[in-house]
């Protein structure tokens, strides 16, 4: 197919012309941008908490003036009772639970540099909740220890990678001290994955893993009332709902927190939803976009073969086949779309700055923009197929009649 | 000569059906999306207390130790007890109170009820005055009751319902953890929006059940909740959250002219002045005295993923706006004969231009009408979300207002550059080309 007809054709219909390329170009910035917001949302949707969701279940007991070791002991027994519990151990919170305790950390007692979650365990919690040690030793009995005011002063803990790596990156972090105002810490274990119970909340994403496991004896202040529970995924529903009834019967001077009771995976999908919402609105309006920018070269494409019938009708009477018809057509939308993707791409990119400055975020990887251009290039030609088919069909004898 | 105009805009868009309903289905798309998010954004960065939020004000004092000090860093954005108790008592201002917030335990008196928490307030007598929170039953607390830690307490409408089937419960007894209270007041319906007076307990949230003196809830031992920073030797210890070197509470002072409020950032600067000579503060003074909105706006309170919504419909907006520009293009050029006639008989070029213009308020008004129903049909989806605002999504009168103009606006914009284009038709050689 010879370019240089198309485009001196189309040098007489500068303005739709530019009009369609204009439209593609921002159809093509906002679609890689909103693609790209879309991707991020479901990433950060797919995060391993690095506990076993399909199996666990927290259960969430208020009570303000009790004695801690009396409720922990009522409750535990009651929740171990059940059947088809496989262990049961006193946590302070779960991922996608609410928080229990962020702390700011330091390195030399002086100046802050990460403020990571506290996850307090007591004994067998590790094993409960599936964390996985990638390096380092399991805790003994002498590493929990009981505190009245938030932990021992001195706590051996697991770290999850992504913290290590924030605090000494490249090093072995086995062995390494770290402080909290006057608590002092040493890392004897390194977890696979560990996620704070708010992974894309406010501190954002590099955040997401910034989590400590600390063993802790329960009964103190801030390990009462709270259990994970673990069971076989298929029971799990129903050992949630007898936990429940359970705990409440246990403990009938507590309240029962049953916004927090829930299984882990509840708690997950719970906590992703508004991120889900906003993940299909952004579809919906790159699927509007998408549709709105087809409806467009349609209409303006059977314009233009309307207004050129007689030329077609020419074109055909001295030797033209219906497919050069066809190919012209689809030759003029390609260049058309061509065009406006070049400036699309700049546009994408500015906008992605503006985007990245405001809302903070990444950078727009280079791969959406041929992905996006090929999309683009894909609908062009799928919506002047009908016009062209239409130009197509156009008979030779038109260019006989005088209209 | 208009209603002229309007006949034939509305006979040449009957003619080519099909690109006219593209056309209005395009506008109405843009318009439908834009006025979703546009109303959501309208709706949370709203005033909560039209009339008088701008007599409002959040005082922010700065307590701390020189420990990570630089010059210029904003105030903590709550107060200590010791400040919020010593502003509170000077009373400098129309009116004030300090306040956090908490939850309860309720001991229901009904036997088959559970007990249950509820999200509560502590706050001093002014709250309601200042904050003018209808009652439907009984009134607020006094001063009086403040100081000496009355067991009182003010509930909602909600909780009435809940707990005394709605009827006047004013000096019955609500059991609050382990004491007895005594309802002096029910509020009717309050959801200020946002939660502008404690943007730490969810920024749309609703208002508390439970409203209770400061003082008494201290006394009490009721439990805080919200942000608690602290610094120095300060441990957040809940037991003597009075005397550590915490910040947990907020503070507002109503006052009704410019003067008083300049009189009051000046006894906030000698206040600061004289904690420093007594040694409490060590910064150098740094006061602040942002109005409601203002304060609204230091604390982002608007959810960062609606304005990005906003903005990515607005940009579907544009798209769909060129988009109309190009149809009309194709639209009016192909009535260039038609435009060629009445130019040969005639009318002026500005004619000819109104009467396009007309035909693209036409379809402006169409897609406005179409963008309408899509609105209430994103809205009505965006009132399904869980998030905490998702209820207050409607359409008021002034969107409702604002949508025609703006579908209207914007499809007058996208007519321009096509009838400009049409009207440069030369009469002469359209009728010779027929």
């Amino acid at each position: 197919m010879q370019v240089a007809p198309v485009l001196a054709a189309l040098r007489r219909h500068r303005l739709a012309a530019m009009l369609i390329a204009m439209e593609i170009a921002l159809a093509c910035a906002v679609l890689c941008n909103a693609c790209f917001l879309v991707a991020e949302r479901l990433n950060s949707m797919r995060i391993d908490s690095g506990v076993d969701e399909a199996s666990l279940a927290l259960i969430h007991v208020d009570c303000d003036q009790c004695n801690g070791n009396d409720v922990n002991a009522r409750l535990e027994g009651a929740l171990r009772a059940l059947p088809g519990v496989q262990s049961v151990a006193a946590v302070n919170a779960l991922p996608f639970s609410d928080r229990a305790g962020d702390n700011g950390i330091n390195l030399d007692r002086e100046h802050y540099v990460a403020v990571p979650h506290f996850y307090l365990g007591g004994p067998g919690a590790a094993e409960t909740l599936g964390l996985r040690l990638v390096a380092g030793r399991k805790f003994i009995p002498e590493d929990f220890r009981r505190s009245d005011i938030w932990l021992s002063p001195d706590t051996s803990v697991w770290i999850s990678r992504a913290f290590a790596e924030r605090l000494w990156p490249g090093q072995d972090p086995l062995g390494k001290e770290f402080w909290s105002d006057k608590f002092h810490f040493t890392v004897v274990g390194v977890m696979d994955h560990l996620a704070r119970p708010d992974p894309s909340g406010r501190r954002g994403p590099d955040a997401s893993e910034y989590a400590v496991f600390a063993p802790t004896a329960p009964g103190g202040r801030t390990l009462t009332g709270v259990f994970a529970v673990r069971a076989a995924p298929a029971d799990l529903p129903r050992v949630l709902r007898e936990a429940r009834a359970a705990a409440q019967k246990a403990v009938p001077e507590g309240v029962l927190n049953l916004d927090q009771s829930r299984m882990v995976s509840e708690l997950r999908q719970r906590y992703f939803h508004q991120a889900r919402v906003m993940a299909s609105m952004l579809t919906g309006v790159i699927v509007a976009l998408l549709m709105v920018t087809a409806l467009g070269i349609v209409g303006l494409a059977s314009f233009w073969v309307q207004q050129r019938r007689k030329q077609i009708g020419v074109r055909r009477a001295i030797g033209a086949t219906r497919l050069d018809i066809l190919y012209y057509f689809q030759t003029e939308n390609f260049l058309i779309v061509t065009g406006g993707i070049a400036i699309g791409m700049l546009l994408a990119f500015a906008l992605n700055i503006a985007l990245m400055r405001i809302y903070e975020l990444p950078r727009l990887p280079l791969y959406y923009l041929p992905v996006g251009a090929v999309l683009l290039w894909v609908i062009g030609q799928l919506a002047v197929l009908g016009p062209a088919l239409r130009a197509a069909s156009v008979p030779p004898v038109v260019a006989t009649r005088s209209v | 000569m208009f209603s002229y105009y309007l006949d034939l805009a509305l006979r040449s868009l009957g003619r080519n059906k099909m690109l006219t309903a593209l056309m209005v289905l395009a506008i109405a798309l843009g318009i439908g999306a834009s006025m979703t998010t546009l109303t959501v954004l309208h709706v949370l960065s709203g005033d909560p207390l039209p009339g008088t939020s701008g007599t409002l004000f959040y005082p922010q004092l700065e307590p701390r130790d020189m420990d990570g000090f630089e010059p210029g860093m904003e105030p903590p954005r709550q107060i200590t007890w010791i400040d919020g108790m010593n502003l509170l008592k000077a009373k400098r201002g129309d009116r004030q109170a300090l306040m956090t917030g908490g939850a309860v335990p309720v001991q229901p008196a009904q036997s088959g009820m559970d007990p249950f928490y509820s999200d509560a307030r502590y706050t001093s007598s002014d709250f309601f005055s200042m904050f003018q929170v209808p009652f439907l039953y009984g009134r607020g607390w006094s001063a009086a009751d403040d100081d000496n830690k009355a067991r009182v307490v003010v509930i909602s409408r909600t909780l009435n319902d809940k707990l005394f089937g709605g009827k006047d419960s004013t000096g019955q007894t609500l059991r609050l953890k382990e004491g007895a209270f005594r309802v002096i007041g029910v509020l009717d319906t309050w959801r200020p929006n946002p939660h502008f007076y404690d943007v730490n307990m969810g920024n749309y949230s609703n208002a508390e059940d439970i409203f209770v003196p400061l003082t008494t809830s201290r006394d009490m031992r009721f439990d805080h909740n919200g942000s608690t920073d602290c610094w120095g030797t300060g441990g957040g210890d809940d037991d003597h959250a009075e005397t550590q070197p915490c910040v947990w509470l907020q503070f507002w002072v109503q006052l009704d002219s410019a003067a008083k409020v300049a009189a009051y950032k000046e006894y906030l600067e000698h206040y600061s002045q004289e904690q420093k000579a007594l040694g409490r503060f060590e910064r150098p003074v740094n006061v602040r005295l942002p109005g409601l909105m203002e304060w609204l706006d230091i604390n982002k309170v608007v959810p960062g993923d609606v304005k990005l919504q906003t903005w990515l419909a607005l940009g579907f907006l544009v798209v769909c706006l060129v988009n109309t520009v190009g149809l009309m293009l194709a639209k009016f050029l192909r009535r260039t004969g038609e435009l060629g006639v009445r130019r040969a008989l005639g009318a002026s070029k500005r004619e000819v231009f109104t009467q396009l213009l007309i035909e693209s308020g036409v379809i402006g008004l169409a897609g406005g009408v179409g963008g309408l129903l899509l609105a209430f049909l994103g809205l009505w989806l965006v009132r399904l979300q869980p998030s905490s605002y998702a209820s207050l999504a409607h359409l008021d009168l002034s969107m409702l207002v604002m949508t025609f103009l703006l579908a209207v606006g914007a499809s007058l914009l996208a007519g321009l550059l096509p009838a400009w284009r049409a009207c440069q038709v030369a009469p002469a050689l359209q009728l010779k080309s027929q």
